[in-house]
């Protein structure tokens, strides 16, 4: 499936991913951050049943200690 | 446009800043320097001497409420710009009470976990709202690696979404004080694109 992530095309293999299997086979290990799928936050404790689908629209930003 | 125009454009609206440390506290200046007609802050803290680095305070400050210096300086700089202040520590709940009669919130906490509790309350109660994040802004130099990126039409996050803070990489004025400024930026061009928004309706 194809979808875009930051902008940018990105292809996984499957019809269907969990956030948290995008982040581990996107090796994203930084803990802190925020995802959005077609401009919907997805909360932490969901990223295990928040499906992402081909042509979905998914959005990560890391939140860095500092300020 | 003209800055007449600016301020009294600007004049109208109520921005919400959630800390008043690095971020937060330069943030506020700039915002009130430009003409906000109100400013919501809140943090917890008192001034303390390494804080100075950084933050808009003043060694006559320490040991008083960062809320209460940053009204007190901000009064000296435009008293036209009426600072409400929160002395606590926000959770999900006083968020959606403190902050309701703000257009955007400037996210200013220097906390990482802190940060993202704010997120997930604002963008999950109030779609409407506009949230500007500071991400990455440790250290020195690599001022272009500093940028804004809109993730969405009203989520703004500015800094290198890359640096974090430690012993070795710490805080600093300059950094510190771009990404606030951008911060600032980005509230005042929001609420100027309402503008012309406005005018073109008109």
């Amino acid at each position: 499936m194809k979808i875009t992530l930051n902008n940018r095309p990105e292809e996984f293999i499957g019809s269907e991913i969990t956030v948290s299997e995008m982040l581990e086979v996107k090796k994203y290990s930084f803990k802190m951050r925020l995802v959005k799928i077609n401009g919907r936050l997805i909360k932490r404790e969901d990223y295990g049943k928040s499906i992402i689908k081909d042509g979905d629209n998914v959005q990560m930003l890391y939140l860095m200690s500092g300020g | 446009m003209k800055f007449e125009e600016i301020k009294s454009h600007l004049a109208k609206y109520t921005v919400g800043i959630a800390g008043a440390g690095g971020l937060g506290s330069n943030c506020a200046v700039a915002l009130a320097r430009t003409g906000i007609g109100k400013l919501i802050v809140s943090d917890f803290d008192v001034v303390e001497i390494s804080n100075l680095n950084r933050q808009y305070y003043f060694t006559d400050q320490l040991g008083i409420k960062k809320v209460e210096a940053l009204r007190m300086n901000i009064g000296r700089i435009n008293p036209e710009t009426e600072v409400i202040i929160h002395d606590q520590i926000l959770d999900p709940e006083n968020i959606l009470d403190i902050y309701k009669d703000a257009v955007i919130i400037v996210e200013a906490f220097d906390r990482s976990d802190m940060k993202e509790m704010l997120a997930e309350t604002v963008i999950g109660s109030w779609p409407e709202k506009t949230l500007v994040i500071g991400s990455g802004m440790a250290g020195w130099g690599k001022t272009n690696l500093l940028r804004e990126r809109y993730v969405g039409d009203r989520l703004i996050v500015c800094g290198d979404e890359s640096t974090e803070i430690s012993d070795e990489l710490p805080p600093l004025a300059a950094r510190v004080g771009i990404v606030a400024n951008m911060q600032a930026n980005v509230v005042i061009d929001v609420l100027l694109k309402m503008k012309l928004n406005e005018d073109n309706t008109k």
